[in-house]
């Protein structure tokens, strides 16, 4: 993806974050997506979340696979590590990276493409592992980079640019992350920073696979009447009835803060999820009634957005896997090799 | 005494002591694997050097298995052509079992039963005895009896072979040490067959065992078993696989050679002691999640594997791809079975060489190595962690079924405790902190290496990864000259990684004209036949392959024979095609010997090969 250099135009100066970084050190490359992209505002909102966060940039390992959204690594925290694999293939290369190096914070970009069709089969078994990531799905419904045909999200009718509509049911990722025991499933929309930074937020304090589902309309292909991913249709039938704040460790929650919470989830570092509204009985926490409320809004054509489902209690990929707290990259020869004595031992049982 | 009445032991032609071999044909999953084992442990143990060859079906129970074993005392242990004792236990195959036998050969048969009249011979001797009949009282459980049928067969052959019975008792104690129940009955069995057979046949026969020495300093171990130990002793961490056939015991073994050597005490919050593990082994999706796993593994800075078999080499070379261009150290087990698809999943091939030497689309070249033995596997398998490090892209170790699966008797291991891992070249900190920029894939090395970062350290060794087109900034690029500086490069360092590929073995004779060429599991059955033909006053001389790319030795041994002959297991002479393309020979110069057929290759095929293309 060809990368340009952002000017530097100097300002007054900005406001610093706890590690005393300004939000330019949160910032990559000069995005080369179509002017109007829905990624480009995941993207500011990733810049905005992470810096708000107070993320060391050296500790962020940011990967992709392939297509519109694969590209938009290069377009935040220049300072961390990238990686831009190849079609589908993120969730395996971060199922290594973090196997290996469990101190990182790990975030994948992907595209309904990507996850939903030549992914599918590693999308699925990264939640099923709980992989301790964020996990992006930038959806458009569309393939942008081969120029416009439909994606496995397209929805049944939803037209094409020239004007034809889908026949084939398409694959929500939401109710199929819900369905394979994900421990977090969010929604959201690219027209909509100030619901995406808090959900950003609470996916990278999450301790296992955060999913987020960012309807992200496609301007060149997919941003017609007759399509149910442009910015004018996800307004008129967005179903906002959750909001939630991510609160961090260091604020104390008190009374009379404006979060009449009906429910808040404590999260592994200290911070609190609060949700400010929920509809009526809705418990979060609470799989089965978070996939027969997405099944009930999909009938009535709603998208339901918001952090729709959360387990802060699930066994990660590394408790699965029983490693040590030690990341195993740190681990030096002398703790690995048995040597020579050993090998002498061992081999009695072949004699 | 009554079948043996009718020929005395002189009357054969050549009484064979420690040199003779043996088929059993039994049922898959009867329990006849741990009757074969014990009788090829035992030979083992009296110092008689000796191979287990296990012939089985893709199949859990049911359908006919075989197991051969060779007893050599000059160590030649390649599959045998034809077999001195037939132990027959299967029905279903009885009449081509009958077949395998030498004129003059021993056929062991369950008498509880009438032979079919298609199922003699007149030339071979027939050994009834009532295995089933016999089992029948002492075992009353069925399923009982029919494994320790298979014991009592064990017993009888011990008797007629004259395996140390010592030998055979301690094998028992140490196999049963925690089951005294099962330890009684299979001794019981063991008896059964062996008085039977001492009562009523002149035992031992003519081919028979006696004690030698012929295996001092030997351990007998199958291939996989070793890779994983090779990966274990080199530091691999991470190793992540999809289950499949022959290729499953590589990570199976590494993950109980982790649970035995790489778990650590911990004590959690609560005070609570636990244990730790500094590994991780997973078994991912299919065979591109593998991959995909290990190089992202590598990326973070592990040393991680993945083993497979020829269709997860198919499925992984996307990923392979991505490793080369994007320069992630990556090392891949491919323990070969027979294709093409899925072939025959049990039985034997060198077909995957071409693949695994330019796997993935566009401009690719790996670095391959081809262990000929289980030692090999040992050795090979750590040093493709040093060359994966070194020159910072995927090794594939070319292993087989024959290798991987099967028992051989090889040299034992040994470590160097001063040993320590090449990782290549990878910026410290400080190393970094010195540097004005860095840029990853510039200021290549002599072996046209160029400096790489680990995330997680460092912001200002960030640097994008990618697949996509990149210059030696590690920018992306569409420019033909950025472009093509990468791949030249990559192609050079290639070439120069001879230099560190393990050298061929090369055995030279006085001055003869011609040659063999081959690799891996070859070998026993080539070094024979260039035995034999020595014999018959025929010099050979022979070297064999050991990793890709070929060195200039290699070269040097075509350009000093008239006419050199690849031997190799597979239809289309992928060596020879290798060889060819690589080093720009006159191809006149390379005959072909090709065994592919799905059975480890034997000397016999091999002579009759060579005999055939020097008559023409």
């Amino acid at each position: 993806m060809p990368s340009i250099r952002k000017p530097i135009i100097p300002l007054a100066p900005l406001p610093r974050n706890d590690l005393g970084l300004t939000i330019r050190a949160y910032e990559g490359s000069m995005s080369t997506l179509c002017a109007g992209c829905g990624h480009d505002s995941i993207t500011a909102a990733i810049v905005r979340a992470f810096y708000e966060l107070s993320l060391p940039p050296e500790r962020i390992a940011k990967l992709s696979g392939i297509g519109c959204s694969s590209k938009t690594p290069t377009y935040f925290v220049s300072g961390a590590h990238g990686f831009n694999s190849v079609h589908g293939r993120m969730p395996p290369i971060v199922t290594g990276a973090n196997a290996a190096n469990r101190s990182s914070i790990y975030i994948g970009i992907s595209g309904d493409g990507d996850s939903l069709s030549i992914g599918a089969g590693h999308f699925v078994h990264a939640i099923r592992r709980n992989l301790n990531m964020v996990y992006l799905i930038e959806n458009n419904g569309v393939y942008g980079l081969t120029k416009g045909q439909f994606s496995a999200t397209a929805d049944i009718g939803s037209a094409s640019k020239k004007g034809k509509a889908n026949e084939t049911p398409p694959i929500d990722p939401v109710s199929l992350a819900l369905s394979l025991g994900a421990s977090f499933v969010a929604r959201s929309f690219s027209g909509d920073k100030a619901q995406l930074v808090p959900i950003l937020k609470a996916a990278v304090e999450h301790k296992g696979f955060s999913m987020i589902d960012v309807i992200s309309p496609c301007v060149q292909f997919n941003n017609h009447p007759g399509s149910t991913k442009s910015y004018h249709y996800v307004r008129e039938h967005e179903l906002r009835e959750i909001e939630q704040e991510y609160l961090p460790p260091s604020i104390e929650i008190t009374a009379n803060m404006s979060v009449d919470d009906l429910v808040k989830v404590r999260m592994h570092d200290g911070s609190v999820l609060a949700f400010r509204s929920l509809p009526n009985g809705y418990d979060p926490r609470d799989r089965e009634a978070a996939i027969s409320y997405v099944a009930a809004a999909r009938k009535a054509n709603e998208i339901p957005t918001g952090i729709l489902y959360i387990d802060e209690d699930a066994a990660d990929l590394h408790d699965l896997a029983g490693t040590t707290e030690t990341p195993l990259v740190d681990l030096e020869f002398d703790q690995l090799c048995p040597g020579s004595a050993e090998l002498i031992r061992f081999q009695e049982a072949f004699r | 005494m009554t079948v043996l009445n009718r020929q005395s032991k002189g009357e054969l032609k050549n009484p064979k002591v420690n040199n003779f071999a043996m088929r059993f044909a039994n049922v898959n999953g009867t329990g006849s694997a741990s009757a074969n084992n014990l009788i090829l442990k035992a030979i083992f143990r009296m110092g008689v050097p000796v191979s287990g060859k296990n012939l089985f079906p893709s199949n859990i129970q049911g359908l006919p298995t075989w197991y051969e074993i060779r007893v050599n005392e000059n160590g030649h242990t390649a599959r045998a052509a034809e077999f001195d004792l037939v132990i027959a236990m299967n029905g279903q195959t009885y009449v081509e079992d009958v077949q395998t036998l030498k004129e003059g050969g021993y056929l062991l048969f369950d008498s509880s039963w009438q032979l079919p009249p298609e199922a003699t011979r007149q030339d071979v001797m027939p050994i009834g005895i009532p295995l089933s009949a016999l089992c029948t009282n002492p075992f009353p459980e069925p399923r009982e009896r029919v494994l320790l049928r298979n014991i009592a067969y064990a017993g009888a052959v011990s008797a007629l072979i004259d395996l140390d019975q010592d030998i055979v008792s301690t094998l028992l104690d140490e196999t049963f040490s925690r089951n005294p129940k099962l330890r009684s009955s299979n001794r019981l069995a063991l008896q059964i067959g062996y008085e039977y057979a001492k009562e009523n046949f002149d035992c031992p026969l003519p081919i028979h065992l006696e004690t030698s020495n012929g295996n001092a300093g030997k351990i007998m171990v199958d291939g996989n078993t070793l890779t994983a130990l090779g990966a274990l002793y080199a530091g691999a961490t991470v190793a992540a696989w999809y289950p499949i056939t022959p290729a499953t015991s590589v990570a199976e073994n590494f993950l109980k050679l982790c649970e035995r050597y790489r778990t650590v005490e911990f004590t959690d919050a609560d005070g609570e002691n636990e244990t730790r593990n500094n590994f991780a082994v997973l078994q991912a999706e299919d065979e591109m999640a593998a991959l995909g796993m290990v190089l992202g593994a590598s990326w973070a800075g592990a040393r991680a594997f993945t083993s497979t078999s020829g269709p997860g080499i198919s499925l992984m070379n996307e990923i392979i791809g991505l490793a080369y261009y994007s320069e992630i150290p990556a090392v891949i087990i491919d323990v070969q079975r027979t294709g093409p698809s899925t072939g025959m999943p049990t039985r034997v091939q060198q077909a995957d060489l071409l693949t695994c030497a330019y796997a993935s689309h566009g401009d690719t070249k790996h670095l391959l190595l081809f262990p000929a033995d289980p030692h090999e596997c040992f050795t090979l398998t750590a040093k493709a962690f040093d060359l994966a490090d070194h020159f910072q892209t995927p090794v594939i170790v070319l292993s087989d079924l024959d290798i991987g699966m099967n028992d051989w008797v090889v040299p034992e291991l040994v470590w160097d405790d001063n040993y320590r891992w090449d990782r290549g070249r990878i910026l410290s900190s400080k190393e970094l902190a010195e540097l004005p920029k860095f840029l990853r894939y510039s200021d290549p090395d002599a072996d046209f290496v160029t400096s790489r970062t680990l995330p997680g350290k460092d912001s200002k060794g960030a640097f994008f990864t990618r697949g996509s087109g990149h210059d030696s900034q590690g920018g992306y690029t569409e420019q033909p000259e950025a472009y093509q500086a990468v791949v030249d490069r990559l192609a050079q360092k290639h070439q120069a990684a001879s230099h560190m590929m393990p050298e061929p073995v090369i055995r030279l004779g006085e001055g003869s004209p011609f040659g063999i060429i081959t690799l891996g599991s070859c070998e026993a059955a080539v070094l024979e036949a260039i035995e034999e033909l020595e014999g018959d006053g025929f010099g050979i001389d022979y070297l064999r392959v050991r990793g890709f790319p070929f060195q200039k030795s290699i070269e040097d041994f075509i350009q000093n024979h008239e006419c050199c002959i690849v031997v190799e297991q597979n239809r289309d002479a992928q060596l020879r095609s290798l060889l060819l393309l690589e080093l720009g020979i006159d191809p006149t110069l390379l005959k072909s010997v090709l065994s592919y057929g799905g059975f480890p290759i034997n000397s016999d095929f091999v002579v009759d090969g060579i005999r055939e293309i020097l008559k023409g």
